[in-house]
């Protein structure tokens, strides 16, 4: 798997009031690579995953995966979102089934995809609840499993954690790590927590905003078999100390 | 009594609300049995309730009940059926919605009972303008309604079954359908208050037979306990369709409560 992203850019409107909000966007990512763009709210990396995803087009550039351009959205492009990211009428096992579903799996098939799907994300327990009757953290958990059972070559995560408390967020952060470590899969992550991003992504793309843009690339190498301990190593705390003043500098308000 | 077992009695969803109709029942026959409203003008519940074993002994107000509860099911079944689809594809789509919407809008405003005359002169006096009556009078409320619930659908719920696989028609069955009907249960169920009064009104105009034509009757003979009780009876009725579709709603989509 190749996904390569080259030069895209993305305007929206028209005319006079036509806005830039990406400009010539480039990174690769490889099969069990995980890549993570961070930046504050209108840096446009949410709509570089948008376009990924296949759900936009850019306005120039192009994105392949294997050499094959993005034409729209299929489902080796999983995607997981920070907000309403379950159906609230299904189960947490119709949930991780529904994927399957639409692509006419038979229904065996499913019934042990499901099954193995709710274990690898721990929630085997949950399979008959209503989304409204788990966590937030539970339902990011069957969200990922979801779009792991479609088999994506790779998972698209847009601010997952965003919206949960600190404390589960860490744990999360976690599970994602093992998730990863134990699956092999390819993930690109979508996040404004730079702490994030760097606990989980080999590749962090620092994007600045006005027009969205990389403005930084770094290869993250770090021990990461205790992340607790990694959240307040010196090796750790010197590099996010480092980027985040990258990022104070990208601010206008701030830096002004 | 004890208190506690009081406060959970009163806790209970029915019983104030049966209070307040009992404190209504109440005075109405406190009033009439006190003699200072003429019985013409206000009749006593005694009277209405006799009335009403008259007329139920008669089947009267069986078959003036099942009149008019034949046209409101088929002129509603009517709208609610054409409004699912219209409101779907104005919800779904810009261009449907650009085009309709102006139109749908300016006639919602044009009131209902104002077409009566028109429907008689087109379809006469039979079953046809009363059923299409209430359909006119709720068939834009329906589909606007239903075009909102489509329109807030959040657009995650649609863009996760599109990077899933789905396409088209599925995206419609299986995300926007069962995202929306709990919104459609309960148009249905505001709407059909709307279908109940214009039955009523086209009976009032012409009709052999309805609770509406019994109402008109009424007043002819000064009979104010039959219209009291045509209007306890449809009162009733308008009750129980609406217990009816909350029942529904709670039983289909538990997950919306």
């Amino acid at each position: 798997m190749h996904l390569q992203v080259s030069s895209i850019c993305k305007t929206f409107g028209h005319g006079a009031k036509a806005k830039l909000v990406l400009d010539r966007v480039s990174f690769d990512l490889h099969a069990g690579e995980f890549l993570a763009l961070v930046g504050s709210s209108g840096s446009g990396k949410s709509t570089v995953m948008r376009l990924i995803a296949g759900l936009d087009r850019p306005s120039s550039g192009s994105i392949t995966i294997d050499g094959h351009p993005v034409r729209g959205p299929g489902s080796d492009r999983g995607m997981v979102f920070q907000k309403y990211s379950l159906y609230p009428w299904l189960t947490a096992a119709q949930n991780v089934a529904f994927g399957m579903q639409l692509q006419g799996l038979p229904k065996t098939e499913i019934r042990e995809r499901t099954a193995y799907f709710l274990e690898v994300v721990g929630l085997a327990d949950a399979a008959r609840r209503l989304p409204r009757e788990l966590s937030g953290g539970m339902q990011q958990r069957i969200a990922i499993a979801r779009a792991l059972a479609a088999e994506p070559r790779v998972l698209l995560l847009d601010e997952p954690f965003g919206a949960l408390d600190i404390q589960i967020r860490e744990s999360m952060q976690e599970f994602l790590h093992q998730l990863w470590r134990q699956t092999g899969l390819t993930a690109l992550l979508i996040t404004h927590d730079l702490e994030e991003a760097l606990l989980l992504a080999n590749q962090v793309h620092i994007m600045a905003p006005t027009p969205g843009r990389i403005v930084r690339s770094v290869d993250v190498h770090l021990d990461r078999s205790n992340m607790a301990h990694l959240r307040v190593s010196p090796g750790f705390l010197q590099l996010r100390e480092e980027l985040a003043g990258c990022l104070r500098g990208l601010e206008p308000a701030l830096s002004r | 009594m004890d208190t506690s077992l009081l406060r959970r009695w009163l806790k209970h969803p029915w019983t104030l609300g049966i209070l307040g109709m009992s404190v209504v029942l109440l005075f109405w026959w406190l009033i009439s049995g006190s003699g200072l409203v003429d019985k013409l003008f206000l009749p006593s519940p005694q009277a209405v309730l006799q009335a009403g074993q008259v007329q139920w002994s008669s089947g009267l107000l069986v078959k003036d009940a099942l009149a008019s509860i034949q046209r409101v099911f088929i002129g509603f079944a009517l709208s609610a059926g054409l409004a699912l689809p219209v409101g779907i594809a104005m919800g779904t789509s810009p261009v449907i919605c650009r085009l309709l919407e102006p139109l749908m809008g300016l006639i919602r405003y044009m009131p209902a009972p104002a077409f009566i005359p028109l429907l008689i002169i087109y379809f006469g006096l039979e079953e046809l303008p009363k059923v299409l009556l209430i359909f006119i009078g709720t068939f834009f409320f329906n589909t606007l309604m239903i075009m909102d619930a489509v329109k807030f659908v959040p657009h995650e719920l649609v863009e996760t079954a599109r990077t899933l696989g789905g396409r088209g028609l599925p995206i419609l069955t299986r995300v926007v359908a069962p995202y929306i009907a709990p919104q459609v249960l309960d148009t249905y169920r505001i709407n059909m208050a709307s279908a109940w009064n214009l039955v009523i009104v086209a009976e009032l105009v012409a009709a052999t037979e309805g609770l509406g034509k019994r109402i008109s009757l009424a007043q002819r003979f000064l009979r104010t306990d039959e219209i009291f009780l045509g209007l306890i009876v449809i009162g009733l009725i308008g009750l129980l369709i609406d217990l009816g579709f909350r029942f529904l709603m709670r039983r289909s989509c538990a997950w919306a409560n």
